[in-house]
This record gives C-alpha cells, structure tokens and sequence, in this order.
C-alpha cells in the first residue's frame, strides 16, 4: 500500500504547524522553512507526474480504508488524470505565491503557516473521493482564505472577508444537505460508487424512494450545484469575487484565481457531472445560458473597471465561464452531431486546459500585480500609470506575454484551450458558443486597453524612477512564462495526461 | 465503579467545608483533585464496561419499598458519554475559574455539588433517583450565579431557579400519574425505569402525560420557547457557572426527555414528533437570528446555545437511529465547545477587560494583544458552525441526515439556522478580536495579564476532545449506537414503527 497522497497533504499542514510555532521574530527563517515545504510538495508532485500511467485513465495512487464504518466514511484517496493536473497546478502556483510575498513582514509565520494550510486543504480536496473526507479539506481551504484576506488584506478587508466566506457558507451547506440526502438514500459517500449508481439509474429510483419527492432529484442537484458555482463562481453567484480579490493581498489572490477556484471547476467535473448527468441534462438550456451570461457580463465588467486587481478579477470569471460553457455542452444529448463522443471529449480536454492554464496565466498576472503595487506603493489604478514601457521594458514585456496568453494569443497556452472548447461546444450547442464570442471580444478589448492605459501613452512622470524588474523577480516570473511557451506550443504535454480519464467521463456521460 | 464518580465528587465537597476558610489556594487543589479523579473514573469505568449496548448495573439496593423506589445507579453507552462529558466539563471549568479569589472554598464546594449532581443523574435508573439527584443540581446552580454571577445576577439566578421548578413540577405531575397508571398494570408499585420502559401506558393516556414529562425536562434543555433562563442565566452566572449551564445541565433537560419521557411514552412521542421538530427548528434559526444581534459578547454564546440544543431536539424528533445518534453526540459537542466558548468570553476576556460589549472591544485589539485568546476562540467559533474536522460536524451531520427522512422542510430550514450560526460566529470573531476600528489609546493603558497556564491546559484539553471526536467519532459512536440498534434495548419500542418515513 502506498501513502503518496497522505504525505504530500501531511506536508504543508505539518510544515505549517512548525512555521505557526516558530514565532514572529525569525522572519527569514520562516520564509525559508515556508518556501523548502511548498518545494517538497512540488517535487512531490512532479514524481507522481512521472510515476502516473495516463493510460489507464483510472484511479491511480489509491488508498482506502474504513474510517468510521457505521456512518459509509472511508479514508479513499486517489487521483485520476483530473485530480492530479489540479495537484500539480496547486503545487507550482503555492511556491510562486510565497516568493511573491517574500517582503511581508506582518506576522510572516502566521502568513505562511496559512498559506500552507491552504494547500494542505487544496491537495486534500483534489484527492479524497470520499465525501465526508473531502467535505473536511473543501472547508479546510476556506479558513485559511478567509484569514488571509482578513488580516493582510486591503483597507475593505473585513467586508470582503465577511462577504467570500458567507457567501462560500451557503453553497457549502446546501451541498452539505444534498449529498446528507444522498447517503440517507444509497448509504454511500463514495463519488466513485454514486457514479456508478447514477450511470445506471439506481440513484434516481432511491432517492425517489426514499422521499417521496418526484423532483427530488433535481432539488438535491440544485443543493450541490449552489455548492460549486458560488466557488467556480457562476453569474449570478459571483458577487462576492471582485471584492475577495482585490482586498486579498496579491500573493494571495494568486492561489484565490489560481487555484482555489479550481476547486469549484473540479467539483463540477467529479461529482456533479458524473453523479447528476441527468438533471443537467434536465436544465440544460438554462445552464448554458448561465455559462454564456458569466461570459459576457463578466467580460464586459472588466471592461467598466477601473482598477487593475478588479479588471483581473472579473476576466477570471469569464475565463472559467468558458469550462463551464464546455461543461455542460458536454452533457447535452448530441443527436445528428457526428462523432459526438470526440466533440465532447474535445470540449472538456479543453476545459481541463483552460483551468490549468488559467490557474498559471491568471496567478502570474496578479504576481505582475503584485510587483507592480511594490514599485508604486499601492497605486494600482487603470489611470495612474502611463508610457511606463518606457520606463521598465522588461516588465511590460513579460507581462505584455501574460496579459496575450489571458487574451488567447496563438501560440502561447490560453489559445489552445479556448480553441478545443469552442471546436467541441460549437457542434454541441451552437447558439451558445456563438454568443460567447462577444466574451471573447471584449476580453481583447479590455486587456489591449489596460496595455494601452498603464504601459503605453505619454510617460506619466511620477513613475519615472520606477526600477524594471530586479534579476529576482525575473527568476520569479520566468518559470510561469516558460510555461506559457511549453504549453502554448505542445498543449500534448498535459492532454497526453489526461486523455484516457477524459474519455472515461465522456463514456460515463453517456447512456 | 462509575457510582465512585459520585462519591469522589460528593467526598470533595465534604473536604472543602472543613477547609479553613482563607486557604484559597488549597480550596482550588483539592476542587481540581477531586475533578481529576471523578473525570478519570469516569473514563477508566467508561472505557471498561464491556457491553454498552446494554444497560449494565452498578448498585440496586432497596431504598423505600412502599413506593417501589430503588437506589438504582446503572449505565449504558448514553450513560458513559454523558458522563465522560461532565468529566472533563468539570475539569475544564475548575481550570478556568483559578482566579476566583472571593470565598474560594465555597464557590468550589457549590461547584462540586453541582457536579455529583450531574454524575447522579445520568447514572440513575430509578425515576426518583433522577428526579431527586436533577432537584438537587438547581439549589447550587442558583448560589453560584446569585453570589458570583454578574451583571442582573439576582435576576438571572431566580429566573433560572423558577424555570428549573416549574419543569420539574411538570415532570413531577407526569411521573405521579404514571406510576399510578403502572402500579395498576403491573400489580406492584415500580420507580424502575427498566421495568417502567415496558409497561404499556393506554394510548390517550401517552397523548397527554408525555408532554408534560417532555417539557419539562426540555425547559432544562433551552427548549423554544421556554429558552428564556437560559441566555440570562449563561449571562449572569460566573464563568465556571456558565460552562456547566450550557456544558452539562443544558445536556440534563435533553436526557431526561430521552431517558424518561420518551422511552416510557413512545407512542406519546409519535404523536407529538412533528410539534417537537417545529419547535427546534425554531429554537435553531431563532436562537441564532437573536445571537447575530446581541451587543453583549456572553449574550452571543448564550443564544447559541439555544441554537445547538435545537439539534439535539431535532435529533430526538427524528425517531430514528441514526438521528438519535446525532442527538447524543451533539450533547457531548455541544458540551465541549460551548464549555470553550464561555472560558475564552468569561475568563479569558471580561476578567480582564472587565466589559463583554462589543463597542468596546472592538478598540481594544484583542487579537493582538491576547493572540492565544484570539486564536482559541477561533477555532472553538470553527468548531461552533460545524465545520468539518471537529465534533460538531459529526454530530449535526448525523442529525440532519436522521431529520431529512422525516422533516425535509425542516431540515432545509435548519440549514439556514447553521448559515446564521455562521454568520454570528464571524462577527463575534470580527468584534471581538480583529476588528479594524482604531484603537483608544486608553485601553492600551492597562497591560492585560496574559493568559495563564490553567486557562492554557483546559483551553487545550477541550480543543482537543472536540478535534479527536470530529476526527475519530467511531470513538463515542461505538458507545451510543449499541443503545439504539438493539432490539433488546430499552429505546427499542421508541424505534419500531414510525422510524424511517
């Protein structure tokens, strides 16, 4: 029996106990102590990379045992393609985010011990199959946040706190109910077995059997869907994300975007689309039609913004409006669409790139962010900068690539997974994919003129001792632009990985 | 051996009273002695009881034949957890009363007694017993808050006496009438709840003595709307007063509607099951909509209490195993974690802030300048909302998964009481503890003494059990469950129709 999953989850939260316990004096020690965990739990990460098989597209790493027998809680871990794509991603975003607040001086062994908590909790949730376990790391990862932003935060700190952690609340609970309904019905956690109840439509008779409800399984759906889109988020459940993000300090808002909303995507992908296909079969046009309003309202409230944390904020949003959007076009009944089964497994190849590659585009971003508040001492607005190209060539160069990958520029990563959802969805649910364009027009609109307004233009003189980028902080955001690259061009490196678990799916969605 | 938790604690009490009365510090060692070993009795008996799904005999000794009461002390696995429960409830509440200084030896002689009290009824098997050990925790419960309590102390300690009372009367009323009714059936005079378990009361009558018996028991247990007591009560009383109230004596209302009210009328319950599920749900959204509002960080805590003992209500409603379960464990929860919440408020805080209003506090940084305060009142506030990894989890979880069979609506319902127990929980934490507002250079006058080493022990020791049992909650499941599975129970004619839909 192998323990890999336990001990890359025990690595952070221990590391983070340690660093909790050192005390706040010994600040560079604990930065260290902070940077060589997250570094473990990267090259942890990696060797499962390699030791993973993406052939069998099952469930690898596997441990499972009786935890508490009488109430259906087993202590089961294991990752498929999915879970381990999520894995890697949240172990190479948590070293960057620490780099990036290497100059906290605040309390920087609470900080820390936070951040690493809050990978603990990422890890967890991408591992366990178990809902009772997974349930625990899913909440684990919210106290953290929540601390995070609320202590280190901007001058709305408390309110947004407040806000994100409620509004996180509901969702859980009500997906806390559904899946309470779920094992009083199957008495089952299990994600895995509950798929198999719902491919052949065990799940449906028993929960009818059990209530009484003819709609209950659309009611137990809509628990566990609030659950995720307020994550994800999904308009109209998003409300609480301009305000989380822009008052997290930066480092932050990097593992937010960049993995912490993953956590929502991944829901969708693991639990909702295998155990619920029907239901979303059910509501199907509505849901697209949430998937293309989060596209384009969202993209075009980035472009009414006028910070550069909120602009960002929201073009997250739109960007994980496009997995969604490829989501549920997944699950629709393609009659009359030839070869249906590889459209649908292109739009989801599609959304698993798009999530990763978002986590990496969208974290680096803030990263970009977060050294430009450095120079500036906070400023972040669109309008107090300008002509700063002049200024810090390189900078506005290597953001200039992240803000073109965001935008999904041919060649670098953001282009191939926008491309393979829109080839997969369009045959799927045409209608929508051609709504969603718009978003992807204005998204180029707004990130152009925060090109223009901040980089270009006439030098705004305040700025014009800015110093470029030191030979740290290339060493920082290089690794993310590399990746951009690698990916950008030879996307294979990762479907290669998770073809066979997104082929598994597609045959689960069928029936 | 449990029945020397009694005796220990009884003992105790007899030693304080010969103490002289200016030795505080010896009053305290000997309280906390006495306290360790009733709570290491109680594990050590807990863990030794071979079948806890049975009810297993200590003593039964004739006491008055002629009204068939016996000196019956019996436990089974309900039993042992409630009074592992009180144990370290005990424990942990001497831990944070270190610093009462004012008539040391006779606080803790109260407290002691209170205690035996508690041990005595969840161990008693003869109604009269109960009765008789449930009467006598009222008289210290009112002398610890009239004399040590705060703010309206009079007020509360009178309110709470006169509600313990009046249940009692009606439990009293209740069990008369039963009696008689089972001396007619079964031919001899009988106090024995075992035997009384099995006597089947007429079915009209059941309709009309169970409520009585239950509520009276549930006025004890913060029952809406006869909560009244226990928001001033908790407010008033001193710090260790108050982790006993919503630590154990709360916990003794919700046994005795188990123990007695509704395992002698099942068919009362059945009849009354959807009135009873209404008013927790009640209490669970309400009591948490006054807590979001309070400016009096106890009253906060009080409320909630209120708020988590509709679960257990709820969990009893529920007529089925697995809500029953609930119901148990969140007593213990509850136990724990509102035993934490009022040592970190009452201790930690206004003894040496001297103000619980959150205008106040919220200048005064406390986060900051108290960080083991802050952080433990953190995380007993996670522990609170339920989140996973703590025993509140485990317990509500099972409750709402009992309910949702029989409530539905209900049970949707009280997942919005847990959104607001959510939302009073941060704030609480936000005012008390980390609030921005910017600090009067007053307050920073006065250093705070910081936290002491017997507030730091029972701080942890009471983390840790909610943290071992949300993480291990087959710990105590393998007590409870026994009692409600088997057939051969006395809770198994609660359980036979009626139970899944």
């Amino acid at each position: 029996m192998n323990h890999w999953l336990t001990i890359l989850t025990l690595v952070p939260f221990l590391g983070g106990i340690v660093i909790a316990g050192l005390g706040v004096e010994r600040k560079n020690l604990v930065r260290g102590l902070a940077l060589a965990t997250s570094l473990v739990g990267l090259g942890g990460a990696l060797c499962m990379w390699l030791h993973f098989e993406p052939k069998s597209g099952g469930l690898q790493f596997v441990e499972k045992f009786d935890w508490v027998p009488s109430l259906g809680i087993q202590y089961f871990l294991g990752v498929d393609g999915l879970g381990l794509l999520m894995v890697l991603l949240t172990a190479i975003v948590t070293p960057l985010a620490i780099l990036a607040s290497w100059r906290m001086d605040d309390r920087p062994n609470v900080y820390h011990a936070l951040i690493l908590w809050l990978q603990a909790g990422l890890f967890g949730t991408f591992t366990a199959l178990n809902f009772f376990h997974w349930f625990l790391f899913w909440e684990l990862g919210l106290i953290p946040a929540f601390f995070l932003i609320k202590l280190w935060g901007g001058p709305k700190r408390g309110p947004a706190a407040t806000q994100f952690f409620i509004y996180t609340m509901v969702g859980s609970v009500a997906l806390l109910l559904s899946f309470l309904a779920i094992r009083l019905a199957t008495g089952s956690f299990d994600f895995i077995e509950l798929a198999g109840m719902a491919k052949s439509g065990v799940l449906i008779t028993k929960l009818q059997a059990a209530f009484g409800w003819k709609n209950i399984g659309l009611i137990i759906f809509f628990g566990a869907f609030l659950g995720f889109a307020v994550k994800v988020p999904l308009i109209p459940f998003h409300t609480w994300l301009p305000a989380a993000y822009s008052e997290a300090p930066s480092p932050v808002t990097m593992l937010l975007t960049g993995v912490m909303s993953k956590m929502g995507v991944y829901g969708f992908l693991r639990i909702l689309l295998p155990i619920f296909p029907d239901q979303i079969r059910d509501v199907l046009t509505p849901l697209l039609w949430l998937a293309v309003a989060t596209i384009v309202l969202s993209a075009c409230a980035a472009f009414a913004q006028k910070d550069i944390k909120r602009i960002i904020a929201y073009s997250s949003i739109n960007h994980l409006g496009y997995c969604l959007l490829a989501l549920f076009a997944a699950t629709a009944v393609a009659t009359g669409v030839n070869n249906s089964d590889l459209q649908k497994a292109a739009a989801l190849d599609g959304a698993l790139l798009q999530m990763f590659n978002h986590g990496l585009t969208a974290s680096a971003l803030f990263l970009f962010v977060a050294l430009l508040e450095r120079r500036s001492g906070g400023l972040r607005g669109l309008d107090d900068f300008g002509g700063l190209r002049k200024i810090i060539p390189v900078f506005t160069g290597l953001m200039g690539i992240s803000i073109f990958s965001s935008l999904g520029l041919p060649g670098l990563n953001g282009f191939v997974g926008e491309f393979l959802i829109f080839k997969g969805v369009f045959p799927l649910a045409p209608w929508a994919a051609a709504i969603s364009t718009i978003g992807l027009l204005v998204t180029a609109i707004f990130l152009l003129t925060l090109i223009q307004r901040v980089f270009c233009g006439p030098l705004n003189e305040r700025w014009a001792k800015m110093p470029d980028l030191t030979t740290a902080e290339r060493f920082l955001v290089l690794p993310s632009i590399a990746l951009m690259f690698v990916l950008g061009i030879w996307p294979q490196f990762i479907l290669g990985a998770v073809d066979a678990t997104i082929m598994k799916l597609v045959q689960q969605l069928n029936f | 051996m449990l029945a020397w938790t009694i005796y220990i604690t009884f003992f105790g009490v007899l030693v304080l009273m010969l103490l002289p009365r200016d030795n505080a510090r010896a009053a305290r060692i000997v309280a906390l002695l006495t306290a360790i070993a009733g709570c290491v009795v109680a594990f050590a008996g807990a863990i030794q009881q071979a079948n806890p799904g049975e009810v297993t005999t200590i003593v039964k000794v004739s006491w008055i034949p002629s009204i068939g009461a016996n000196y019956y002390l019996a436990a089974d696995g309900i039993s042992l957890v409630l009074v592992v429960l009180t144990g370290l409830a005990a424990v942990s509440g001497i831990l944070f009363s270190w610093n009462i200084e004012k008539r040391t030896k006779e606080f803790f002689a109260f407290y002691l007694a209170l205690i035996g009290g508690v041990y005595g009824v969840f161990l008693s098997f003869d109604v009269l017993l109960l009765f008789v050990f449930y009467e006598l925790t009222i008289i210290p419960k009112y002398f610890l808050i009239a004399r040590w309590g705060s703010t309206r102390k009079e007020y509360g300690a009178m309110k709470l006496a006169l509600y313990s009372f009046v249940g009692s009367h009606l439990v009293l009323i209740g069990l008369i009438a039963a009696w008689v009714v089972a001396r007619g059936q079964l031919g001899h005079a009988s106090l024995d709840l075992i035997e009384l378990s099995k006597v089947a009361f007429p079915i009209a009558f059941q309709h009309w003595v169970f409520p009585l018996v239950f509520v009276g028991f549930a006025i004890l247990a913060g029952m809406w709307p006869f909560h009244t007591w226990a928001p001033t009560g908790h407010v008033a009383a001193p710090t260790a007063g108050s982790m006993l109230l919503a630590g154990v004596v709360m916990k003794l209302g919700a046994y005795g509607c188990l123990r007695v009210a509704m395992v002698m009328f099942p068919e009362g319950v059945r009849m009354w099951q959807g009135e009873i599920a209404c008013l927790a749900v009640a209490g669970i959204v309400y009591g948490a909509g006054v807590a979001l509002v309070q400016r009096d960080f106890k009253f906060v805590i009080g409320y909630s209490s209120v708020s988590h003992m509709g679960f257990v209500l709820l969990g009893l409603a529920t007529l089925n195993t697995i809500g029953l379960d609930g119901a148990v464990l969140q007593m213990f929860s509850h136990g724990i974690i509102a035993g934490l919440l009022f040592g970190v408020v009452g201790r930690m805080i206004y003894d040496r802030t001297h103000t619980r209003d959150f205008n106040d506090l919220e200048t005064m940084q406390l986060g900051k300048r108290l960080p083991f305060a802050g952080v433990t009142f953190v995380i007993a506030g996670i522990a609170s909302m339920g989140l996973p990894g703590f025993s509140g989890f485990v317990a509500e979880f099972q409750v709402l998964m009992g309910a949702w069979s029989v409530f539905p609506k209900l049970t949707i319902l009280s997942g919005v009481g847990i959104l607001i127990g959510v939302a009073y929980t941060l704030r609480a934490i936000q005012k008390g503890f980390y609030s921005d507002a910017p600090p009067k250079p007053v307050d920073h006058a006065h250093p705070l003494e910081p936290i002491s080493m017997p507030e730091r022990f029972g701080a942890v020791m009471l983390i840790g059990a909610s943290l071992v049992i949300g993480l291990f909650p087959g710990l105590l499941m393998n007590w409870i469950e026994p009692c409600f599975n088997s057939p051969l129970s006395m809770f198994a004619r609660l359980l036979v129709k009626g139970g899944s839909q």
